[in-house]
């Protein structure tokens, strides 16, 4: 009976972890996004997260596989690029020292740019597209 | 196959115990290494050796080594709810085998001065009375010297020294990069002048002996020192010395004046010797040792060229940038060659701030003094901490070094602040 029901589990896994063959297809703009991001996040954000994402460890935040960049909350990411952030807080069971730049001069498309560029690469797979319109809609609710 | 049994019935209750009396006073073995790959895994001068006495005993920042060769490390991070531990090898076997935690506070500062041992927060410093052996006579009532110090998250720590006139020096490191109207951020003016110059970036001086000192009794004996973690009064010269951690993100801030291959390398960390009222010019200047000269911050209308702080100290040594010097230690025992007398060990962290090169500066380095002047360049005295060749980020190095003591017997004592590794490094050559 025991071996059974492991007999049925193991099957069952086999079933969940069966590579799926699906066409994902990033969309040609966010693609072109995507690649342009990476030249914002060179110069504005790789000197403290790392190339690889991974921040510093009780520095500066990873980005790569951080929950918070990953989630839907786009204008809580949005905010942050703007607006920078100086708060004491604990990010995925850590507390980190540095604060994070403020880059309100950077234009509506290269933030979509850049948060499409780590929301989307090393791990992160992230489900939605940021789009220069909503980084506008946040920057305009900031102001 | 009985054998087999016996170690699955006896270990786990033995894991069990050792959890349970680890923080009793009773002998375990707790923090005892057992990854000593040979030598500590260090490199070393020919003569020079190295173990691990400890492992695993959480964030270790400074530590201090009694004249009974005892060891209080100094957590930045609790370990069941204590931030301070006292390890001890009763038996000499050269295993700290026992261990005993107190001090319900994170920090970095730990010293021992006078029959008393001193630890910081990162907001308070405290002091503890220690009896004929060294050992903390009331762990759970330290006095309180110092309190209400700025902590702003960046910078917090607070390194302490003692001079031999019943005075403690404070580092107070600033709260920010380069004193810029918004942290960090591109355009954003250095504010002039930089107001947090009154109650950080600079060493407070505090006395010993009296308790709630705040910034009220207490001396700014030094300022335009952006991050000091390494201070030590440096005996010979009766006088302070400190190293400073030096602004980041040149090229981050300044494309258009730097590149990300200069700004790795730029600016110099730095090695001051101070006296009373001393300005080492942070955030107006930095140093640049391939220029060797102070140059105006970017922030204050600086271009990468331009000279500045003409009333501010020169630094005696400079060290590529962004390797974090977090301990200074003049060497004062007799066990080592004679050239390493008086001179300084330097803990480097290691660096962060120089993506996309690789990072640098996982390492202890040496410098040879006399009469309080370095004689000679830097050189690395133990290196390896890391664990690999080549850092690309700082969450790669399995060891990152933090803290260094010398022992009675003229050895010196390294923490690593990753995994709470401690090392101990030995002359055994002739």
């Amino acid at each position: 009976m025991r071996l059974f029901i492991y007999l049925l589990g193991g099957l069952a896994m086999a079933t969940a972890f069966k590579p799926v063959k699906k066409n994902i297809q990033v969309p040609a703009t966010l693609k072109a996004s995507i690649e342009r991001g990476k030249t914002v996040y060179v110069q504005r954000c790789m000197a403290c997260h790392q190339a690889d994402g991974g921040g510093v460890p009780r520095m500066n935040p990873p980005l790569d596989r951080a929950t918070a960049v990953v989630a839907n909350d786009k204008a809580k990411l949005i905010r942050i690029v703007i607006k920078g952030m100086t708060d004491r807080v604990e990010i995925d069971g850590e507390m980190y020292d540095n604060n994070m730049s403020a880059n309100p001069d950077l234009t509506d498309t290269q933030i979509a740019d850049v948060l499409n560029y780590v929301r989307n690469n090393w791990s992160n797979k992230a489900k939605a597209v940021v789009t220069a319109a909503e980084v506008k809609a946040v920057r305009a609710k900031l102001k | 196959m009985m054998m087999k049994k016996l170690v699955r019935m006896v270990l786990p209750a033995v894991l069990f115990a050792q959890v349970v009396t680890a923080h009793d006073g009773k002998p375990n073995t707790y923090f005892n290494p057992n990854t000593d790959p040979g030598n500590g895994g260090l490199t070393l001068p020919a003569g020079f050796v190295a173990s691990r006495i400890a492992e695993n005993t959480g964030r270790a920042r400074h530590i201090a080594v009694t004249p009974a060769g005892d060891i209080y490390i100094k957590l930045e991070r609790l370990v069941n709810g204590k931030g301070i531990y006292l390890l001890r090898d009763k038996n000499k076997d050269g295993i700290f085998e026992e261990s005993q935690g107190f001090g319900d506070y994170i920090g970095t500062g730990i010293a021992i001065k006078d029959g008393y041992l001193y630890a910081s927060s990162n907001t308070d410093v405290y002091r503890y009375k220690l009896d004929a052996q060294y050992h903390v006579l009331h762990p759970d009532q330290p006095e309180k010297i110092v309190t209400g110090l700025l902590d702003k998250r960046q910078h917090a720590s607070k390194s302490i020294a003692l001079d031999n006139a019943g005075n403690i020096y404070v580092n107070i490191g600033a709260p920010s990069n380069s004193c810029q109207e918004v942290d960090r951020t591109k355009g954003s003016k250095g504010m002039m002048p930089c107001p947090i110059l009154d109650s950080a970036g600079g060493i407070w001086q505090f006395k010993t002996d009296k308790l709630n000192q705040t910034y009220a009794n207490g001396l700014r004996y030094a300022t335009g020192l952006r991050n000091v973690v390494g201070l030590d009064w440096n005996q010979a010269q009766n006088q302070l010395y400190v190293t400073m951690h030096g602004r980041d993100m040149l090229y981050t801030l300044y494309p258009e004046m730097f590149d990300s291959t200069v700004s790795a390398e730029l600016p110099s960390e730095t090695m001051y010797a101070i006296k009373q009222g001393d300005d080492a010019g942070w955030p107006y200047v930095y140093y640049d040792h391939l220029q060797k000269k102070k140059i105006l911050s970017p922030e204050y209308g600086g271009d990468g060229k331009k000279a500045g702080g003409e009333k501010a100290i020169d630094p005696i040594m400079a060290f590529p940038g962004h390797m974090a010097p977090n301990a200074l230690l003049f060497y004062t025992g007799n066990s080592f060659p004679a050239r390493y007398k008086n001179g300084a060990f330097i803990a480097f962290h290691g660096s962060w701030n120089r993506s996309p090169l690789p990072q640098e500066g996982y390492y202890v380095v040496f410098v040879p003094f006399e009469n309080g002047k370095p004689t000679g360049q830097w050189e690395v005295f133990a290196n390896g901490f890391a664990g690999a060749p080549v850092i690309k980020n700082p969450r790669d190095a399995q060891q990152r070094p933090c803290g260094l003591a010398q022992g009675p017997d003229g050895s010196l004592y390294v923490s690593d602040d990753v995994k709470g590794t401690i090392y101990r490094i030995s002359y055994n050559g002739k």
